[in-house]
């Protein structure tokens, strides 16, 4: 770990100012993610900006009968919320099916967005890794893929992005919003906030720097039957080989985001339509130009039988 | 003490205290964060210094050239390791691989700097300023491109091939055959706590806390390796988190910390980090194993053969996975085979029942397979084909061979009458239901060991052993033993363990532990009871002791006085003759396991689980079944999960770390159970005992992959058995 100096901010726009001053600062929060990523010096932030203490851990309704989560709202909270269990079953659903209890007591809403890849050539800094070190390379192309993204990778990067919570807020199409560090608000739709890893997989959300988020919205309940299936080689405590977020509702209608197979949550609209006629019909949609290596390419047929089986389950 | 001839009628079969499910006597220790383990011995050493350890970033080449000086200027630092500086170091005999490498590097991760701070952190900070310069070597990572390249390699305990009858000709022509090759991966102990060591020099005497299993192998090691006559290092390793064979010899901990301490000139503590543990140390190496096995129509074989490939570093030792096959089944025509090729991933060598626990991974398919093609029941065709003697010589009978009953008993237990011998029938709910069964085997080796006693005026009696707990529960039988031998309560013995100047033991490994260092400790008390009966003018073989006193016709005598202010000391070897040589001695068991696969996604899901041990007699049948069931746990991670992924471009274990390894969490666990048969064996030593430990794990594997058979109609070959092998061949998701 390298040595860092830290303060912790007053407020939300004096945080966001910090981060634009100071070279290398970083926000800090659970530290679940970040403190492992330092001790290892694959993050090495000069300056931490600790904004546990902003105030951003509140649960409040909207104007239009949705949900303002704050940043700072811990999973273990957000997973027990009434109002979640009741009318955003899936997300409820997601954030109990990832990390641990205690992991899930310190994380908050903000920092399981911006969780980073679990890309075992990302952890091992004597590995090329394009997004560590901009430039040398991806070692998983060729290498052990097996967890790997089979759809919207680049040449630079294959790594998925590790997040069950995520994959739910995309399904239910949550808002994210920030505050810059000039102190203007900004409202980040979800699919537009995270990214594909392109040419530049070092550059994983679309926050610019010193951008820091304040909140997660959810728009007004939309009902239907909220699944969560995640698919892993154990039991409890591993990553998503697969995962499903659906919502499905009573006429076959509804949405898919899928976990475990892109740099994003990955949901395609269009091939939404396909819901009444099944999951392979939606598969076929969702994961057109998917290219899988030869370890993970298991994946999709994985995607379309979980889908399969969710499906099964919301006809009850 | 020598054990020549089977045990009689003994002071341990009046079973007041042995084969009790006493509690552990060290887990108020354990429970209360107050037993001291390796790298917390700060009530010996207040402020040490911190060792980092800096692994090799390539996997075969040597070093160019290394930068220290960032490092050494870095906050905090008081010294650097390196080939360069540490002096001439021997290798030991138990390690291929250099414990400190360069300028030539043998494999991953292979240390190559040690940075000693004062603080954690600033060795760590300081360790990543060194800048290494490699060049890099052709090395060979790919067990399946290298196979064929392999020698014949020498098992434990046999040849590299055996031979008996004429295997090639009578599988050529026995009416029903299999022809099968298998795959097991390469395996981390993943043990609890991380190799960890504190040095200290007094002089030229080297005192050394560290987390080891056989205390007086490694003293030797260390001295070698340092050049140092054994006498000048002590070893101390009371508790130990975990070893399964990861912590039988010295590995870099031990050997950085006491090249630390001496270059910083005060005591160094130095912990493996989690990630450094799978590539520096030691794992289990992955096989492939091609079996064949010949039988007549009515199921009696008539050929097996084994032959089993596996790859290490030069000179080091094969995987014996063809181990059991020598021994389970019977079969007039038999050959086995090992094969040995050059690897230059890390160091492979023992894990918990090397050899037979990959080997039963493969062979108890490849019996399943068989009785299937029979049309016979598992258990039917694995009596049919029951042993009670040695098949390679039949000149040597087992011991003890009740495996027929560890699965009649097993089979009635789990209700196995109720099976559907046709694959993929069974449905509940999601879930596709499936029941398999496997054979339990593990050889039960023996080893000298010596134990001291001390009865002092408070009728306590000390027990001091150079024996390790690593986790098993050695202390708890080892009190029960000497309260058995000497009629005294449990909480009148004091047993300590892991100490260098203690005497001699068995040490913990390859499941010996128990039998062999309660029998030392049954010598030792032997000689104190003739040595307290002498002190009273008793006649020793008229002497009875028990409930604190020591009793002789009609004189009673409490043994806090018999001992007298001085006490009395009495100190001896168990030594064992050649019975394991005129008998085979062997553990049986049965494993039955109930799994569920998911009918669209394919993930498996163990429903409940049972074995059925006969190892002779359980000294504490509570931490025996300890034993068993984490052993079944081992086993089924074995089968489903646990791998070594190797990058076969960079020749390095790419998981090595607990997020990437996975081994089973609670819930992959639901149900477990364990009988144990109620017997001894006599041959094995005057406490009837055998080794349980590694037992518990030789063939849950198999089982688990003839449920997952059971469940889906998919046989799986190559562990472990993850969805993405059975996905395709599933049903279609309606």
């Amino acid at each position: 770990m390298r040595s860092f100096t830290y303060e912790r901010a007053n407020s939300p726009a004096e945080a966001a100012a910090a981060a634009a001053r100071k070279q290398g600062a970083k926000f800090i929060a659970g530290g679940t993610n970040l403190l492992d990523l330092m001790k290892l010096e694959i993050e090495t932030p000069a300056h931490l900006i600790d904004v546990n203490r902003l105030g951003l851990d509140r649960i409040e309704p909207t104007a239009d009968g949705g949900l303002r989560v704050g940043a700072l709202v811990r999973n273990t909270d957000l997973a027990a919320h009434e109002r979640v269990r009741r009318d955003y079953g899936v997300l409820s659903r997601a954030l109990l099916a990832g990390a641990s209890g205690q992991l899930r007591n310190k994380a908050t809403t903000a920092g399981n967005m911006l969780q980073r890849t679990r890309c075992p050539y990302f952890y091992d800094t004597n590995q090329p890794c394009n997004k560590r070190q901009p430039g040398s390379g991806c070692s998983a192309i060729g290498g052990f893929s097996r967890q790997h993204a089979v759809i919207g990778a680049s040449e630079a990067c294959i790594a998925t992005h590790p997040s069950d919570m995520a994959v739910a807020m995309r399904a239910l199409d949550a808002t994210v919003e920030t505050i810059q560090p000039d102190g203007a608000a900004r409202k980040i739709p979800i699919a537009e906030f995270h990214r594909l890893p392109g040419s530049t997989p070092e550059v994983e959300t679309s926050l610019a720097p010193g951008e820091l988020i304040t909140a997660v919205t959810l728009p007004k309940p939309v009902g239907g039957k909220q699944i969560y299936r995640k698919v892993r080689d154990r039991a409890s405590y591993a990553f998503a080989l697969v995962s499903v977020a659906a919502i499905v509702q009573r006429d076959g209608s509804g949405c898919v985001a899928l976990g475990g197979v892109a740099h994003k949550p990955w949901r395609v609209e269009a091939a939404e339509v396909e819901l009444p006629r099944g999951a392979k019909a939606v598969t076929a949609k969702l994961l057109t130009d998917a290219k899988p290596t030869h370890e993970n390419a298991f994946k999709l047929l994985l995607a379309e039988r979980t889908l399969g089986a969710v499906l099964a389950e919301a006809r009850g | 003490m020598k054990f020549e001839t089977p045990a009689t009628t003994n002071p341990i079969d009046q079973l007041k205290i042995i084969g009790k499910p006493a509690d552990r006597i060290d887990g108020p220790f354990k429970t209360t964060g107050t037993a001291p383990y390796a790298y917390e011995r700060h009530d010996n050493i207040a402020n040490p210094a911190c060792g980092y350890v800096v692994g090799s970033a390539i996997a075969k080449g040597r070093i160019a050239s290394m930068d220290l000086t960032a490092a050494k200027t870095a906050s905090g630092v008081l010294a650097i390791v390196t080939a360069d500086n540490a002096g001439k170091l021997a290798k030991g005999n138990f390690n291929f691989a250099t414990l400190l490498g360069g300028p030539e590097i043998e494999h991953y991760h292979q240390a190559i700097a040690l940075v000693v701070a004062e603080t954690f952190e600033q060795a760590r900070a300081a360790a990543q300023l060194v800048r290494v310069d490699y060049v890099k070597a052709e090395g060979a990572f790919d067990l399946a491109a290298v196979k064929d390249s392999g020698k014949p390699a020498r098992i434990t305990g046999g040849p590299a091939d055996t031979a008996v009858g004429d295997f090639a000709g009578a599988f050529a022509v026995a009416p029903v055959q299999l022809d099968a090759t298998y795959t097991t991966p390469d395996h981390a102990h993943a043990m609890m706590e991380p190799h960890a060591s504190m040095a200290a020099w007094d002089g030229d005497k080297l005192i050394v806390w560290t987390s080891n299993q056989m205390i007086d192998w490694s003293v030797g090691e260390l001295a070698k390796t340092l050049g140092m006559p054994k006498d000048k290092v002590r070893l101390i390793s009371p508790f130990i988190g975990g070893g399964f064979g990861g912590k039988l010899w010295v590995r870099a901990d031990a050997l950085l910390a006491a090249l630390g301490a001496r270059a910083a000139g005060r005591p160094v503590k130095v912990a493996l980090t989690r990630p450094m543990m799978f590539n520096n140390t030691v794992h289990r190496p992955a096989t492939i194993q091609r079996i064949r096995i010949g039988a007549t129509r009515d199921g009696k074989i008539t050929a097996i053969g084994h032959e089993g490939w596996s790859g290490n570093l030069p000179g080091g030792k094969p995987e014996a996975a063809v181990q059991a096959t020598r021994l389970l089944y019977a079969g007039a025509n038999r050959m086995t085979a090992t094969r040995l090729a050059v690897l230059d991933l890390p160091e492979g060598n023992a894990m918990r029942a090397p050899g037979e626990a990959p080997g039963m991974m493969a062979l108890e398919i490849a019996i399943d397979e068989m009785a299937e093609k029979l049309g016979l029941d598992p258990i039917e065709f694995r009596i049919l084909n029951d042993t009670q003697v040695d098949p390679e010589k039949p000149e040597r009978a087992y011991s003890h061979r009740p495996l027929i009953a560890c699965m009649g008993l097993g089979a009635n237990r789990f209700d196995w009458s109720k099976r559907n011998p046709a694959p993929g029938r069974v449905r509940d709910g999601r879930w596709l239901v499936g029941i398999g069964m496997a054979a339990a085997f593990r050889n039960n080796p023996v080893m000298k060991s010596a134990a001291r006693v001390r009865l002092d005026n408070r009728g306590v009696v000390v027990v001091e052993t150079d024996m390790t707990d690593i986790g098993t529960g050695t202390y708890t039988i080892i009190a029960q033993t000497a309260a058995e031998m000497m009629g005294l309560p449990l909480d009148k013995i004091i047993v300590r363990l892991g100490d260098s100047t203690f005497p001699v033991s068995a040490g913990s490994g390859g499941q010996w532990g128990a039998n062999s260092s309660t029998s030392g400790v049954y010598a030792a008390c032997v000689k104190l009871r003739e040595a307290v009966a002498q002190k009273l003018g008793f006649n020793s073989t008229e002497v009875d002791f028990a409930d604190g006193q020591v009793r002789s016709g009609n004189r009673s005598v409490p043994l806090a006085q018999a001992a007298g202010e001085s006490g009395i000391v009495a100190e001896d070897v168990m030594e064992f003759g050649d019975l394991g040589k005129k008998y085979q001695q062997s553990t049986f068991g049965a494993h039955f396991v109930e799994v569920g696969v998911d009918a669209a996604t394919a993930e498996v899901r163990i429903r409940r689980m049972l074995a059925v041990c006969a190892a002779g007699r359980i000294l504490n049948p509570k931490s025996a079944r300890s034993q068993v069931i984490g052993a079944m746990t081992m086993g089924a991670g074995a089968a489903l999960m646990e791998e070594l992924a190797v990058d076969k471009r960079a020749g390095f274990f790419v998981n090595h770390d607990l997020a990437g390894y996975e081994v089973p969490v609670h819930a992959d666990i639901p149900h477990q159970d364990v009988i144990f048969l109620d017997e001894t064996d006599p041959m094995s030593s005057p406490m009837k005992a055998k080794g349980v430990g590694e037992l518990g794990i030789c063939g849950v594997g198999a089982a688990i992959a003839n449920a997952i058979y059971n469940a889906t109609g998919v046989r799986v070959r190559d562990y472990p058995i993850t969805l993405d092998k059975l996905l395709a061949r599933l049903p279609e998701v309606a």
